[in-house]
């Protein structure tokens, strides 16, 4: 690492765009005196990693929209857009798996295999066994928990890189899936309680009570944590905090207004938004999300803080493989049916390639769980303008492609620009 | 340096750390063959010599990675046993390698803060909450009572400088209150001004009664920082020697195993 030369660092120009609070960050200042107590008031991006990204990948989304919307003027209608939701659903539930891997510096090619395989036991449960749709449900995801937490165990115990194991995993958790399937070649899905999972909507009124619901919390949030700050004599400007809770109850009042113009909010978008917050949550603010990106960042060093080392890899493992489960229930409930192509094609690279798309370093210790989400959407829109306009397959593949490897252009030009490193 | 303070006395007091006849082989390779050195609190104690002369093989003792075949450490007129780093950072020794152990994708208070981080409620075990603010003025505290100047504390640290990043180091090993830090050349890779400003840190550890224990290659830094060099030389030690009634010749002497007993302590 330290054989990367990071003489670009001591521009003032490497300063990362936090661009709102308008002060010059003096990074790198070759005599790295004075300027401390100013550099302190920068509140900014609280104990993490300032990052420049999501500019950048909202930018590439409201271009894609543009075009297609050129092309076709169904493509931002309600409805398209509610399809839309629909459709990133399962990628980014993968993605957001894929984010924790990567931020962790490893990685899980199981996961498309993990889909198939325990949506694929939903069906044969529901189906065949007559299971009920809760049990069923469980069982499913404690499934891919299971596949994922052993998978982590040898990762770690054994010291496999996961890239391997994995690989491993792929192939055995297809030849599960196989298996289950059976020579039906495909199992109809039927129980109303799982067809609702991806077919149902909020109802309109309950939506905007959730939406009021969520300001009050968000902002009640903000007011605790700015007298958190003040009680410790530090700065905590108002327009911060003002923009943390408004930012987003905005940007949900208006999906939600526009989605109830047609069939409302699908119950899939809440169950997204609910594990983004969460994950969000825990990466940002809890003790375990400061130890993942420091075994993503410096492995060694993490190990000499007294951080468990492989119990956060284990962990991650284990959160991917019960994330990919999730995206088989959603999956078999959105097609009415398992078979033995589910989780296959390219559902497993896409998943990687939305999570970097929308910014997570595949070199560990740079990720964030809305990437999952931004990718996601990035690589929907193109598959969905596509469709819109009758492309082929052919097409949608290369231009996701083509898209990927932009994506990871921008992504490393930015991070020599910083001079950072991973 | 207008900032020496240490004096005389300090030497004559108990020493914090007494190590005595300390020996440890390799195979049949003899690293240490019965070393004595003695440091004291607010005393930056230099450690030079020539390479496998067996500085790193002691730093490693102290910092309880490598046990000793023989020989006694006491510490603060205790017998102890360095069995492992645990042992050795439960009695306040904190080392700071040539790799600083830094996470470069973490800002300064978070790797400051690295495995001990402040947290409470509302989840439990790993989901506590990290508490940021509490742990931002701490670090800022810290960082003040050294002079360490860094442009922002939510800087990440790859994009820190040579010397602010040994700093941040630094900082970190202070802040959880050690007695005894173990600098293993720390201004190995700095350019002029930040040695400067790393050695000036040096010096505000020591005033704050830590004891300093520096490896350095680089003689004029050893001789702008530290109170009191010893010398070891194959393994055993070559003079310990008062910085200010020595001179760098008898130092130079010393090491390559020329005589040097003038100034000797």
């Amino acid at each position: 690492m330290n054989g990367i030369p990071r003489s670009t660092a001591d521009l003032p120009s490497a300063a990362p765009g936090d661009g709102p609070s308008g002060q010059p960050q003096a990074v790198g200042q070759p005599g790295g005196a004075g300027g401390h107590t100013r550099g302190l008031n920068r509140w900014i991006s609280r104990g993490r990693p300032a990052d420049l990204g999501p500019v950048a990948v909202l930018a590439s989304i409201a271009a894609i929209w543009t075009f297609f919307q050129a092309q076709d003027g169904a493509f931002l209608s309600s409805r398209n857009l509610s399809d839309l939701v629909l459709q990133l659903a399962v990628t980014c539930i993968l993605a957001l798996g894929v984010v924790l891997v990567l931020t962790a510096g490893e990685i899980d090619l199981s996961l498309g295999s993990v889909t198939g395989m325990c949506g694929v036991l939903l069906g044969v449960l529901l189906t065949e066994h007559g299971w009920p749709a809760w049990a069923a449900i469980i069982a499913a995801l404690v499934l891919g928990l299971a596949a994922g937490l052993v998978q982590g165990l040898v990762t770690v115990l054994v010291g496999v890189p996961s890239f391997l194991v994995t690989l491993g995993g792929f192939l055995t958790f297809f030849g599960v899936q196989l298996a289950l399937v059976g020579s039906a070649g495909q199992i109809s899905v039927s129980d109303p309680s799982v067809i609702a999972i991806a077919n149902d909507y909020v109802g309109k009124t309950q939506s905007w009570i959730a939406v009021t619901v969520i300001a009050v919390f968000l902002a009640a949030l903000q007011v605790a944590r700015r007298r958190a700050w003040r009680r410790e004599g530090l700065p905590a400007p108002a327009w911060r905090s003002v923009t943390a809770a408004a930012l987003p109850v905005a940007g949900l009042a208006v999906v939600v207004g526009y989605l109830n113009q047609y069939l409302g909010v699908p119950y899939l978008l809440v169950i997204l938004l609910a594990l983004i917050a969460g994950l969000g949550w825990v990466t940002q603010r809890s003790v375990y999300g400061r130890h993942l990106y420091a075994v993503g960042g410096n492995a060694e060093a993490a190990r000499r803080a007294g951080i468990r080392v492989g119990a956060i890899r284990v962990s991650v493992l284990a959160a991917s493989g019960l994330l990919a489960a999730l995206a088989g229930v959603v999956s078999a409930s959105r097609l009415y049916a398992v078979d033995s192509n589910l989780g296959g094609g390219t559902l497993l690279l896409e998943a990687i390639a939305a999570a970097v798309i929308g910014g997570t370093s595949l070199f560990g210790g740079r990720g964030r769980i809305y990437h999952a989400l931004l990718g996601a959407v990035v690589i929907e829109s193109v598959e969905n303008g596509l469709d819109l306009l009758g492309q082929s397959d052919a097409t949608k593949n290369i231009a996701t492609g083509i898209i990927l490897v932009l994506a990871v252009c921008i992504d490393a030009v930015n991070r020599r620009r910083q001079g950072r490193i991973g | 340096m207008t900032t020496m303070t240490s004096t005389p006395e300090i030497t004559a007091a108990t020493p914090l750390v007494r190590l005595r006849g300390i020996r440890k082989s390799y195979g049949p390779v003899l690293a240490l063959r019965g070393v004595d050195l003695d440091i004291a609190a607010g005393e930056v104690h230099a450690l030079v010599g020539d390479n496998g002369a067996g500085k790193s093989t002691l730093v490693k003792v102290l910092s309880g990675s490598v046990h000793a075949d023989g020989g006694q450490i006491e510490f603060d007129g205790r017998p102890v046993r360095l069995q492992s780093p645990a042992a050795a950072a439960g009695l306040g020794i904190a080392t700071v390698y040539q790799d600083l152990a830094l996470c470069e994708n973490l800002d300064v208070v978070a790797n400051l803060f690295l495995g001990r981080e402040f947290s409470d409620r509302p989840l439990a075990g790993p989901l506590r909450r990290l508490r940021e603010p509490q742990m931002r003025r701490r670090a800022q505290q810290t960082l003040d009572t050294l002079s360490i100047r860094i442009p922002s504390l939510t800087t990440p640290v790859g994009s820190l400088s040579g010397g602010q990043r040994q700093a941040v180091a630094v900082g970190r090993a202070v802040l959880w209150g050690s007695r005894l830090l173990l600098l293993d050349e720390p201004t190995a890779a700095l350019g002029v001004e930040q040695t400067a400003q790393v050695l000036r840190l040096i010096r505000n550890v020591a005033e704050r009664g830590l004891a300093v224990l520096v490896i350095s290659h680089s003689l004029p830094d050893v001789f702008k920082v530290a109170d009191r060099i010893s010398v070891l030389r194959l393994g055993a030690n070559a003079g310990t020697f008062d910085r200010r009634a020595t001179s760098a010749q008898t130092v130079v002497a010393a090491i390559t195993g020329g005589l040097g007993v003038e100034g000797m302590v």
